[in-house]
């Protein structure tokens, strides 16, 4: 296969490369959200514990 | 330590922890490994199918995407039946964790799905079994997402959600077959299968190779999620302070 | 314990009774969502009769699943419910007797109804008889699938659009084979296969159901 042939995908170049990027997009989009719960966890407990030793 | 120890010990919300902690950058490895080796054979090694051109290549997320759906639904479901029978906390976090993945995958499924058919039967939307029945499991992880969501009470909201769950796993096998019955009723006899009434071997490799990518990646994402959970469910614990002492 | 079912069963026909005018309701909604389909398509004979057998059964569902309302929420918010699920009778068997009590009063009028309705639709006189049996057996598995639905939601202030998201993908499966069932007939054919899988539907949502619905009442309550 060449470079030209692999970007054009036999003239469904949109089609397929709009699925992988989409795909790209859903696992990024997964790996940030996940990392971000975690991130949002521990800022609320970090937020709760400064609460209660300032109670 | 016996098989029974160790689970006993994974379901542990301290020991869970330290132990997915450490299997997480393990399995981040594995899953761009094999992102890597289907990536290349589903798009440069592989042939393109002698009637669908470079299309098929689609596939090659598309299934994945699909049986993941699924998959993950099943593992909600079974996450679930695990928490209502044995009131294994930990169970519910890998339900909940599971659900807004297994909602990602379907829209996937739903959009590849689009684009593979726009350039093969020149509409943006077919109502084909799969993609039917892909639309409705989405739902059903919304309906999911959103039940826990509405249930103020924490537990309550893992309780309904279970029961939701186990409910719609039951219910996925007649909606499938009763989609697939209306299809082929409004299709004829048309080998309405997008794939082909058969796969070349050739293309058989990329697609497994990628569904376990898709696999690894639910697990490694999961794990992150649940993980994150287990520090807001268990905020009172000792462990949980030392935890988010630390840097 | 057939006597807690009994009286389960008298009361809440009791109770709707007493709110005739309430009765009504979801009969005039699936005239009303009837009516719209030639509004919006319209009034071609040939385009209706080809489209009957569908909209009739998505009136159908949708007026049961609009009076799905009425099943739980004012014993719930009265606290009877809550005397239900403490009492020593199985709490399933309880909302078998509910549910059958809410499909007397809201499945049976779209029965009786429906051969009314579809003459607006010009469907053929040859299909009216499955129309009816698959309303027979369809609107029961819609309120008992309906009830794990209403039950999982009673609780929430505003769960309305909340439980058609959860309870329409349920619906799908008897929609097919009841709107499938009815058209074939229409065109004279065989529906055997239909109205078997719809048999086994019913069986299905029968068994198991209430035992849903019984589990997410508790949960509901805060049991």
């Amino acid at each position: 296969m060449t470079w030209s042939q692999f970007w054009s995908m036999g003239g469904y170049a949109p089609y397929v490369w709009a699925s992988y990027g989409l795909a790209l997009v859903v696992f990024a989009g997964n790996v940030l959200a996940a990392l971000q719960r975690g991130r949002t966890s521990r800022r609320a407990l970090r937020r709760r514990v400064r609460q209660e030793e300032a109670a | 330590m016996s098989m029974w120890a160790w689970f006993h010990r994974l379901a542990s919300p301290k020991h869970f922890y330290r132990i997915a902690g450490r299997w997480i950058p393990w399995l981040t490895a594995v899953c761009v490994v094999l992102f890597v080796v289907g990536l290349y054979t589903g798009l440069y090694a592989s042939p393109p199918d002698y009637q669908q051109g470079d299309t098929i290549r689609i596939m090659y997320v598309h299934v994945p995407a699909a049986w993941l759906s699924l998959f993950v639904y099943v593992v909600m479901a079974g996450a679930s039946a695990v928490y209502l029978i044995w009131r294994i906390k930990l169970a519910d976090l890998v339900a909940l964790s599971s659900a807004p993945i297994g909602a990602s995958f379907t829209f996937l499924a739903l959009a590849t799905g689009s684009l593979w058919g726009k350039p093969i039967w020149f509409t943006w939307w077919v109502w084909d079994g799969r993609l039917t029945s892909e639309l409705i499991l989405l739902f059903l992880y919304l309906g999911y997402m959103g039940l826990r969501a509405a249930i103020d009470d924490r537990r309550s909201a893992a309780r309904a959600g279970a029961v939701l769950a186990l409910v719609g796993v039951v219910n996925v096998p007649i909606i499938h077959y009763s989609v697939e019955w209306w299809a082929t009723l409004h299709q004829g006899s048309t080998v309405f299968r997008a794939e082909g009434p058969a796969i070349h071997p050739s293309q058989l490799l990329p697609l497994l190779v990628m569904g376990l990518a898709f696999t690894v990646f639910y697990l490694t994402i999961v794990l992150i999620r649940a993980r994150a959970e287990l520090l807001l469910q268990e905020r009172r614990s000792a462990w949980v302070r030392e935890v988010i002492d630390s840097p | 314990m057939l006597r807690g079912f009994v009286a389960i069963l008298r009361r809440d026909l009791l109770l709707a009774f007493r709110h005739r005018s309430e009765l009504v309701n979801p009969m005039m909604f699936f005239v009303i969502v009837l009516t719209l389909f030639p509004l919006a398509l319209g009034p071609d004979a040939s385009t209706l009769r080809g489209i009957a057998a569908g909209v009739l059964w998505v009136a159908a569902l949708l007026a049961a699943l609009l009076s799905l309302e009425g099943m739980f929420r004012s014993d719930f918010e009265d606290g009877a419910l809550e005397q239900m699920a403490l009492s020593s009778q199985p709490l399933a068997l309880l909302v078998v007797a509910k549910v059958l009590a809410h499909w007397l009063v809201t499945g049976v009028p779209l029965i009786v109804l429906a051969p009314v309705l579809a003459v607006l639709l010009d469907l053929p006189a040859a299909a009216l008889p499955v129309l009816m049996l698959t309303l027979l057996l369809g609107t029961p598995v819609l309120s008992l699938v309906g009830a794990i639905g209403m039950a999982l939601t009673v609780g929430l202030r505003r769960g309305g659009l909340l439980l058609s998201l959860l309870v329409l993908p349920l619906y799908v499966p008897i929609l097919i084979f009841a709107a499938s069932a009815v058209a074939d007939a229409a065109l004279g054919l065989q529906v055997g296969a239909q109205l078997n899988m719809m048999g086994a539907l019913l069986a299905l949502a029968l068994s198991l159901g209430p035992i849903a619905t019984a589990a997410a009442l508790r949960i509901s309550l805060g049991a």
